[in-house]
């Protein structure tokens, strides 16, 4: 299987803290995998790495068939190419209607003149409303997104990714300050996601984990200590060691 | 155009339409003669202010961008469109001078006729490079857009793929309007310095014409530009392209990851802005009669915020509003048409006490109507929120509060 994100030999220091050392991780087309780590291990460093958000002081990170470097990209070139991030906290726009914040996301060309002359068309409508009904927020279209709840605020943050038809996505933290329910809605879509395209989560949650039931990346100091299914690397004894003994 | 979404766009135009037809029916030359021509000029002066206040609104009041030194695309837009009219005026004044000599004078000598007329003043003989195209009025209209507008996008370029933002581009802004202010000053550049371009109500070929006519032209042509700057601004920001720039304004961080550059976007918005406010000042400066580098002070542009403030930005039509209520009371506190205050101790004269007048409005309506005069429109037309005694806006705790909507 060739892998659709290849992270190589990167490092990044803060202020000589090394957040990244020397970290290796690929990921393949059609894969959900789940990132854990304590805290300051470099998960999201990480995800900022490949969104393009830092860039590392060495290293390589190559992305699709063609291996492009996402290093030479900024944050919109690599969301264009097909990367899409959710972030931990619900970072949609407030101000604006559920609508207008899925009809931004749609998957179309991104350029200032080419949105200019954009118009809504009956198929980016019924895009919209079928998004908007996968994400359980149909009654919601007209509304402003700052009258949503917190967990409402996420599924539309949610479905502006699914929007965008990302070929990865990159899940930081999603069942923080999620009720139970909404954790089980949420690993479903997240598994059925994963079979269409590449999926990592980083989470906290064990029990979150254990019910994504995938191969899992344990981070510690910036590089990789562990990789397997959860039983795997739970029995490792750095793993152990490190993370899941405390 | 997605009228159904502004209909504030159609009520605009239909008064702006109103407006004009009334005050031409009252003109000296047109009509009853209520209205003295002077007051014809200030109106279609307000109407170019409005214009450059909506330019205004969509980078500061969509786009997010606090721009103080947007009334320097405005004054250059004027120079373009000056140099035209003083280079063609004192050229028909040099040909008939020079059409009593028994042979009729060449081309050379009435161009150098025209350079000695325009640039004695400041002791130099030689027709300035940047005057190459001034005896062509499309060229100079041309340059009427494009130099403000190229302006607008080099110094966007620059400062916007820094990633300069808020505090920071608003000096930079000050900064380039001061700079180029002082540029101007200089004898030896080509604008001649403090003394500007002047004579500019005189039209070429129109001699015969009097003021009172041309001010009528002058308000339709006005009213024409602001009814199409409106509209080209409530179409920018009506679909998708306003979403983006509404975005970038309320979270920018968040926007690259949808795969928009908030860089091109910002740089788009500023350069359009740059040229309606250039194109209405170009209309601004033949009414005012003359343009020199003091336009360019960085308190103009300071004031052109300021407009926007009070009149509500992030409506089109606030903008207007402010552009329109604080510069007629402006002219009429600073005109010395206001009665004095009396007293007793002391008497207030308004053209010294009118700018605290102001600073304490502008405090005011940041106060106690954040949304600026155009709220007033909210009250008429019953869009007012309701009244909710602070009760959440969504079903949980985490919507927004009451308090933050209306912020």
């Amino acid at each position: 299987m060739t892998a659709l994100l290849e992270v190589s030999g990167v490092s990044k220091s803060f202020d000589g803290f090394r957040a990244i050392n020397d970290l290796s991780f690929n990921i393949g087309a059609k894969e959900l995998r789940a990132v854990i780590g304590p805290n300051g291990a470099g998960k999201t460093t990480f995800m900022d790495i490949v969104t393009g958000k830092t860039r590392p002081d060495k290293g390589r990170v190559l992305w699709g068939e063609r291996s492009v470097s996402l290093l030479k990209l900024n944050e919109a070139q690599i969301a264009r190419a097909g990367i899409g991030r959710k972030f931990q906290r619900p970072t949609v726009f407030e101000d604006q209607t559920v609508a207008e914040n899925l009809t931004m996301a749609l998957k179309a060309p991104r350029g200032p003149f080419a949105v200019l002359c954009w118009k809504p068309s009956r198929a980016s409508e019924t895009r919209v409303a079928e998004l908007a009904g996968e994400v359980s927020l149909a009654d919601r279209l007209t509304h402003k997104a700052g009258e949503l709840s917190h967990g409402q605020k996420q599924w539309l943050e949610i479905g502006m990714l699914l929007a965008q038809e990302p070929r990865l996505l990159l899940v930081d933290e999603p069942a923080a300050g999620m009720t139970l329910a909404e954790r089980g809605q949420t690993t479903t879509l997240l598994r059925r996601l994963a079979e269409t395209r590449a999926v990592v989560v980083v989470e906290h949650d064990m029990d979150f984990v254990r019910r994504l039931n995938c191969k899992v990346t344990v981070l510690h100091q910036g590089a990789v200590l562990a990789e397997g299914s959860l039983d795997h690397v739970s029995a490792n004894p750095d793993v152990i060691d490190v993370y899941l003994g405390r | 155009m997605r009228i159904r979404k502004h209909p504030s766009a159609l009520v605009f135009l239909a008064l702006l339409a109103v407006f004009t037809l009334a005050m031409t029916l009252m003109s000296e030359a047109y009509g009853s003669g209520v209205v003295p021509t002077s007051t014809i000029k200030t109106l279609g002066k307000t109407l170019c202010l409005a214009l450059a206040a909506v330019a205004m609104d969509l980078v500061w009041g969509y786009a997010g961008i606090l721009s103080l030194g947007h009334m320097a695309f405005f004054a250059l837009g004027g120079y373009m469109i000056g140099m035209w009219l003083m280079y063609a005026r004192t050229g028909e004044i040099v040909a008939a001078t020079l059409a009593n000599s028994p042979i009729p004078p060449t081309t050379e000598e009435l161009r150098q006729g025209i350079t000695g007329q325009i640039f004695g003043v400041v002791g130099s003989a030689d027709l300035p490079l940047t005057w190459a195209f001034a005896g062509s009025l499309p060229m100079q209209l041309l340059l009427v857009l494009a130099v403000p507008g190229l302006l607008a996008f080099l110094f966007g370029w620059l400062a916007f793929r820094s990633r300069v933002n808020g505090v920071y581009l608003s000096i930079l802004t000050q900064a380039m309007t001061l700079a180029l202010s002082l540029w101007l000053f200089q004898n030896d550049n080509g604008f001649r310095g403090n003394n500007g371009l002047s004579g500019l109500q005189n039209m070429p070929g129109l001699t015969d014409v009097p003021q009172s006519m041309i001010s009528i032209w002058f308000l339709w042509a006005s009213a024409l530009l602001l009814a199409g700057g409106y509209l080209l601004a409530a179409w920018l920001t009506a679909g998708k392209f306003g979403s983006v720039i509404r975005a970038i304004r309320d979270d920018q961080t968040r926007v690259p990851f949808l795969g928009y550059s908030v860089e091109g976007y910002k740089l788009t918005v500023f350069t359009i802005s740059a040229t309606i406010c250039a194109a209405a000042g170009a209309l601004y400066y033949p009414q005012a009669g003359i343009i020199n580098p003091a336009e360019l002070a960085p308190i103009a542009s300071i004031y052109l915020a300021v407009w926007v403030a009070i009149g509500g930005r992030g409506r089109l039509y606030g903008a207007v509003i402010g552009a329109v209520v604080v510069s007629l009371l402006s002219s009429w506190f600073t005109g010395g048409r206001a009665p004095a205050l009396d007293l007793g101790f002391y008497r207030i004269e308004w053209v010294n006490w009118w700018q605290v007048l102001l600073g304490f409005g502008f405090v005011a309506v940041t106060l106690f109507a954040p949304r600026g005069l155009s709220s007033i429109i909210d009250v008429i037309a019953d869009l007012r929120p309701p009244r909710r005694r602070g009760a959440d806006l969504g079903p949980d705790i985490s919507a927004l509060r009451e308090k933050e909507a209306e912020a």
